[in-house]
């Protein structure tokens, strides 16, 4: 069982390396760079392009700040029309993400007051990660991880390449959700995003719209692929659903790999 | 075309909107203390004890007792004794709680003792370890069986089994660049492994 070792970083140790957080949506937003170009003010002023985009859509979807786009749409201050653009993808997202997870994902949450309201807070994240994304991806030479709050993606310019001695590759430890200073397990990878959705880090967060309670179950579930945005839909589904939504995750979700601890 | 979409979406915000005014408190009030706690699951259970006593592994003497831990939770204490039979399958709501009781033993010369721990049913399938102990600390673990039960499963642990087999020996010690978890609030984050990389490297 001590065979190769896939998690080994084949990287030259000497490869600098910078690392900028803030934070944005009440959470640490943690994003480092790797590569020859990572000190350069190019690289400063993606780095900041990124935290834009961050705190951009925290201003539209936010749930705490009176004056956010989603908050004035449900108080009916403004039509929809009126929002940014990105409201409505959201809706069109969620309707989405809960016909795949066969209703394990939705964007109908309790509020507090025992009502449900539209919330896309469960997708948001995710989806501004992806897009704050962008910027970092013009930097030549260099690779880059975004880590919102324990959910992450990996990237790089695309003349990095994927594999072989030359990719800049990250060792991604997973939580262990019952002690949350030891990593239960690691993958690596040059490129792609890593979710995990339990209940360790803030007691039951997680609301299962099936049963219409809060999650009570111990664990995780870890799920890699492309973007960010349905990793974590699909780790949050899968964590809270039923066997139906395993199935549809295996044969919809092909790009995606999940693992529970 | 576009202007049915902006129609549809506008009806759909309208249910929305209707949505969340019209149900009341007791919609999501019925939180069950009684369903919720059957379902607690499967792969977690004997992360505590997961050793046998540090006496039996010195004495090169195998008293069985492994625990059984799935493939995220071995433990490297193994201080903690006897690992009591009721395993995290117990609970879950129809697979059969096969407690890891008997475990096969064999020595290996100089003080460092192997065990196989029994198979147990997980929501997930069937998960199986082999650990061997030498002088009270695991000093090398294995997984013999680990859930397969879906494509994406396998293809995930194929991956991360071996990694995390190694790590058990290593303590953590390795390095990781990047942590993923459970969401992180940012009072939670100051304490964090993730924190403590942002740092060395801002």
């Amino acid at each position: 069982m001590n065979g190769p070792v896939a998690g080994q970083p084949d990287n030259p140790p000497a490869l600098p390396r910078r690392a900028w957080v803030e934070q944005v949506m009440g959470m640490p937003v943690s994003i480092h760079l790797r590569g020859a170009g990572v000190d350069t003010p190019a690289a400063a002023r993606a780095v900041e392009q990124a935290f834009e985009i961050v705190r951009d859509m925290d201003s539209v979807f936010s749930t705490y700040r009176d004056d956010s786009d989603l908050v004035r749409l449900r108080r009916g201050q403004v039509q929809l029309e009126q929002c940014s653009p990105l409201v409505e993808e959201s809706l069109r997202i969620g309707q989405q993400a809960e016909a795949l997870t066969k209703g394990a994902f939705t964007t109908l949450l309790p509020t507090g007051e025992g009502d449900l309201a539209f919330d896309p807070t469960g997708l948001v994240k995710g989806w501004a990660v992806d897009r704050a994304s962008t910027p970092l991806r013009q930097l030549r030479g260099v690779s880059f991880c975004i880590n919102a709050g324990g959910d992450l993606l990996v990237g790089a310019h695309e003349d990095l390449p994927v594999s072989g001695p030359q990719a800049i590759q990250w060792r991604v430890g997973i939580e262990d959700p019952r002690d949350r200073q030891r990593i239960a397990s690691t993958l690596t990878l040059a490129r792609g995003a890593v979710a995990t959705s339990g209940t360790a880090a803030r007691g039951a967060h997680l609301y299962d719209p099936m049963r219409g309670e809060p999650v009570g179950r111990a664990g995780s579930v870890t799920v890699t692929g492309p973007t960010l945005l349905w990793a974590d839909i699909w780790a949050t589904a899968l964590f809270v659903g039923s066997q139906a939504t395993r199935e549809a995750f295996a044969t919809s979700a092909t790009d995606y790999l999940s693992t529970a601890l | 075309m576009r202007r049915i979409v902006l129609w549809a979406m506008s009806t759909i915000t309208v249910l929305v909107l209707l949505f969340s005014y019209s149900t009341s408190r007791s919609s999501t009030a019925v939180v069950a203390a009684e369903g919720r706690q059957v379902t607690t699951t499967s792969k977690t259970s004997e992360s505590s004890g997961s050793s046998s006593g540090s006496s039996s592994a010195s004495s090169g003497d195998s008293s069985g007792q492994e625990p059984a831990a799935d493939a995220g939770t071995a433990d490297d204490t193994s201080d903690t004794g006897a690992a009591s039979g009721t395993t995290g399958s117990t609970g879950s709501s129809g697979s059969s709680g096969s407690s890891g009781s008997s475990g096969s033993g064999s020595s290996s010369g100089s003080g460092s003792t192997t065990v196989e721990g029994d198979a147990v049913m997980t929501r997930f399938g069937n998960v199986q370890v082999k650990i061997t102990v030498a002088g009270g600390k695991i000093t090398a673990a294995e997984v013999l069986q680990v859930p397969w039960e879906d494509r994406h499963d396998q293809m995930i642990n194929s991956r991360a089994v071996p990694v995390y087999n190694e790590e058990t020996v290593q303590a953590q010690s390795a390095a990781i660049d990047v942590v993923s978890g459970a969401t992180v609030t940012w009072e939670g984050y100051t304490q964090s492994l993730q924190s403590a990389i942002d740092r060395a490297n801002i």
